[in-house]
């Protein structure tokens, strides 16, 4: 194994400070900082080794922990840091982070483990091994000591860096034994510290990346630059389906700055100049003649008429049954019954797509904010025609990723392939807002009708939700899809378990999946399929307690004895809120729970809506349980972000199609909440141990029903079909 | 050549009339921490004050900016991030992906300059920035702490910074 393999490279953030310091030694030595590990420390003539493939400790003790999954806001990084640290005892201080590039990690066997950072999975999915990587790295450390020392293991403590012989009081920091301890055995038997006894993991500290998010100083992939390179502005077929019939290149190749007009697949034109507004200008002035194909005639009509059929068809798959539901329904003395459905959204990232490509017959280089870095890779491997140990990603800080950065990477495609047109040079690929917003992967659309039975005193007898629509694994991972089965679709309404699990439970239920897939490529949006399910098992719940006079929170109760987890949350919320006692006058509660991504949450909103219809949101109280709390100031920023997300959509968030193209095409059209109409948060954190839940997404999910619930609560409309500013809340 | 007196300098360039000065403080002055983000003046990324007026850089054409006028960029705010909005900013870990915050920043140095003492009606009005991760009742607490001549504490949010005693 080399020693450049041992020591990957830190290329941009978090080491943004390596990269600022070799792009002023001279443009040459810029590109050279992103080929070679550690350029800071090459630059002064030796690398430092790793201690392990987590933790690198310089001579002058600081410490640099590596970090795979992709930090885009959601404070990843820093938990992640906390938990290596925690473990290896080290002096917070001195704690700094890079990321490993996915081709180290795919050339050492991968050390790192999953790069993929969906799912609210960045800090539970690799708790467990990072934690390890952090206390082996301590064990080395201590032993490295004691056999400097010539005395047992076992003897010597370590604290803040600093390794102490108990017997005799010698002491030697981390950064005096880690060459030492870099050759060492890599240990087997770890033990993790009990979560009571953390002294730097379960804090709220500040984040490691706040000050240069301050000061401009962060470099976010859209604002890199290599030397010699060149900007791309790239047009794709604004009709899903449709190709590029023809283009007049010579009507703009004369325009200043402008290098190359070229066809991209078969569906794109990008123009290639010295700066990227050039790029754009030129493009936005060239004449191209689409082939809009099959879809040239699709609306948002038609796409709901198809789901809508979904909801009686025969050809469902069942997600969740207990009981025979359709037979208690039957034979039910009552039925209450209601159509909900969800629209198409963008994920609407403030930092739109972009990529930075260096194509050569023999190596292709891609520079990108990214959710998951094999994925990019491997996009990049094959849109490059070379294999994967002849290509490079480095990972940036995203500028927002919220699901859209992760599981395709179609921008990367493109930007390879404008690459490999110019070879040697590099590319910077920007998309403009607009083509962000026509060729999003965007939040499936479904429909769901949902029949409860009623006994003649209004218990429900049984619960039927059908969904049909649009499946996320049909578009992104079709392989996943196991007869005709997407699991995901039904999150937050599976089975009792760890994963997702509804919180109540019906004498019978049937939760059952139409599958009918528009020609509109979906993807993970932020809280994924929870979202509109939430909404509509939490909104048909406040019906059938409507219908049969009961008490919103008394109902899920009774049907939540055998939830306890999703019951303390919900529990919480109430008791926050003071749900026993009314609240100001005007003002009215709504309630919401679910269960997703590992967390339990629930949320409680205070609305009033004035005689005109203006809603205004007052209050949010909102608990999350996560198993476990890495960074509680965090979570609450997680919390509060997860409204400002979920009341978007609930608000604004929908895209429409018309002649097969999205019609929404950037902030004008496409509203998102902001400051003036953002609530008071009030966040329950609650961990209560023995499992690891995700925060960045579950708390979306109770975001529109907790609201929807209290709008009805006061002024009687029950709105089934999103968003808001779709309906009227004028009193009738 | 034109000239734009950016940060206390004055820079000269080369660009087409119609250029965003946006587009010419990231591409011929190197200046990126001002960020596009629609094109359209609606998301407020872009924002850069001239003559201590909060301006979206994306659609005003730099050649409409003269030479006298006065461009500060979050860059320019301060040498060292010790801008009183910026070290709220830090103190209360206000960004998460930080992609828009620059655009907040420049927003919020500029009500705070015209009114020191914002009430939530002036926040609301003037912070018309879009942000996605939902940054938005951090940023009216640090718009608060500065208003109270930067006591972070005022804010009620506890975060633990390197340095703090325990």
């Amino acid at each position: 194994m080399s020693r450049a393999v041992n020591t990957p490279a830190a290329p941009l953030a978090p080491s943004r400070r390596a990269f600022l310091k070799s792009s002023a030694a001279g443009a040459a030595s810029l590109v050279v900082a992103f080929h070679i590990p550690f350029a800071e420390a090459l630059a002064q003539g030796a690398a430092t080794p790793e201690v392990n493939a987590w933790v690198v400790v310089k001579p002058d003790d600081t410490i640099v922990i590596r970090i795979a999954r992709s930090e885009m806001g959601q404070g990843t990084l820093t938990g992640l840091a906390q938990l290596v640290a925690e473990e290896l005892d080290a002096d917070w201080s001195r704690v700094t982070t890079e990321y490993p590039t996915p081709g180290e990690n795919l050339a050492r066997k991968r050390p790192w483990g999953s790069y993929s950072t969906g799912g609210s999975q960045g800090i539970r999915g690799s708790q467990d091994y990072v934690r390890k990587g952090g206390a082996s790295a301590r064990m080395m450390l201590v032993q490295a000591a004691a056999d400097e020392w010539k005395v047992p293991a076992s003897e010597c403590m370590a604290a803040a860096s600093v390794i102490t012989h108990t017997p005799s009081g010698r002491t030697t920091t981390y950064g005096k034994v880690a060459a030492a301890a870099g050759k060492l055995a890599v240990p087997t038997d770890i033990k993790l510290k009990d979560p009571k006894d953390w002294k730097l993991a379960g804090k709220r500290l500040a984040r490691l990346d706040t000050v240069d998010k301050t000061t401009g100083a962060q470099v976010y992939g859209m604002d890199l630059k290599l030397p010699g390179m060149l900007n791309a502005s790239i047009k794709d077929c604004p009709v899903f389906g449709g190709k590029v019939k023809s283009f007049d290149a010579a009507a703009i190749e004369k325009r200043p700055g402008v290098k190359k007009v070229m066809l991209v697949g078969d569906s794109a034109v990008a123009v290639v100049a010295d700066t990227w507004w050039r790029a754009k200008s030129a493009l936005d002035a060239l004449p191209i003649v689409w082939d809009n194909g099959p879809n040239a005639k699709l609306s948002s009509a038609d796409v709901a008429a198809t789901l809508k059929a979904g909801l009686d068809a025969n050809d469902a798959v069942i997600g969740n049954q207990l009981g025979d539901a359709k037979a208690a329904i039957a034979a039910s003395a009552r039925k209450v019954e209601a159509v909900y459905s969800y629209p198409h959204q963008n994920h609407a990232t403030m930092e739109t797509m972009n990529a930075t490509v260096k194509w050569t017959p023999q190596r292709c280089e891609v520079w990108t904010p990214t959710q998951n870095g094999e994925a990019a890779l491997a996009a990049t491997s094959e849109a490059a025609g070379l294999p994967p140990a002849q290509c490079e990603v480095y990972k940036i800080h995203l500028g927002g990723g919220f699901g859209r950065r992760g599981a395709t990477h179609d921008w990367v495609r493109q930007a390879v392939e404008i690459a490999k047109q110019i070879p040697g040079t590099p590319v910077k690929l920007i998309w403009t807002r607009e083509e962000d917003m026509l060729h999003g992967r965007y939040h499936p659309v479904t429909q769901c009708k949902l029949v409860a039975g009623l006994d003649a005193k209004g218990e429900v007898t049984g619960l039927h939700m059908r969904i049909s629509g649009q499946s996320i694994l049909a578009s992104v991972l079709p392989q996943n899809i196991k007869d005709g089965k997407d699991p995901v679709v039904f999150q937050g309404l599976n089975a009792p378990g760890p994963e997702a699990s509804i919180g109540y439970t019906f004498p019978a239920l049937l939760v059952d999946h139409a599958m009918r897939n528009p020609p509109v490529p979906a993807g993970f949006w932020r809280g994924v399929n929870l979202n509109q399910n939430a909404i509509y098992l939490e909104c048909f719940l406040d019906e059938v307690a409507h219908a049969t006079k009961q008490d919103p929170l008394a109902l899920r109760r009774k049907l939540m004895a055998n939830h306890p987890k999703h019951l303390a949350v919900l529990n919480a919320v109430a008791e926050r809120v003071g749900w026993g006692k009314k609240p100001a006058k005007g003002v009215f509660r709504g309630l919401a729970q679910t269960m997703g991504f590992g967390s339990y949450v629930a949320a409680c909103a205070e609305v009033s809506v004035s005689k005109e219809g203006k809603l205004k949101i007052h209050r949010i109280v909102a608990a999350t349980d996560p198993g476990h709390a890495v960074n509680p100031q965090q979570i609450e920023a997680q919390v509060e972000g997860s409204f400002v997300y979920g009341l978007s959509a609930a608000l604004y968030g929908e895209c429409t199609l018309k002649d097969g193209k999205m019609e929404q095409d950037n902030f004008s059209t496409y509203q998102v909440l902001k400051m003036d109409e953002m609530p008071k948060v009030e966040t329950i954190t609650m961990p209560s141990g023995g499992f690891w839940g995700g925060v960045g997404e579950p708390t979306i999910a109770v975001a529109a029903p907790a609201v929807l619930n209290a709008i009805f609560a006061a002024t009687g409309k029950r709105i089934r079909d999103l968003p808001l500013k779709n309906h009227s809340l004028k009193k009738a | 050549m034109a000239k734009l007196n950016v940060n206390g300098t004055l820079r000269e360039f080369e660009a087409e009339e119609d250029t965003p000065l946006l587009w010419v403080l990231r591409e011929q002055l190197g200046l990126t921490g001002t960020k596009y983000g629609c094109g359209i003046a609606a998301c407020g990324a872009c924002t850069v004050h001239i003559d201590g007026e909060p301006t979206r850089s994306c659609v005003r054409p730099a050649s409409t900016v003269t030479a006298t006028q006065k461009i500060v960029t979050i860059e320019g705010l301060s040498k060292d991030g010790s801008h009183p909005v910026q070290k709220a900013w830090a103190a209360l870990d206000v960004p998460q992906c930080g992609f828009c915050q620059s655009g907040m920043i420049m927003a919020a140095a500029a009500l705070l300059k015209q009114k020191p003492k914002p009430t939530d009606a002036d926040i609301d009005s003037a912070m018309t920035n879009i942000c996605r991760c939902g940054t938005y009742n951090r940023v009216r607490a640090a718009i608060k702490v500065v208003a109270k001549g930067g006591d972070a504490k005022s804010a009620g949010l506890t975060i633990q910074h390197v340095g703090d005693k325990a």
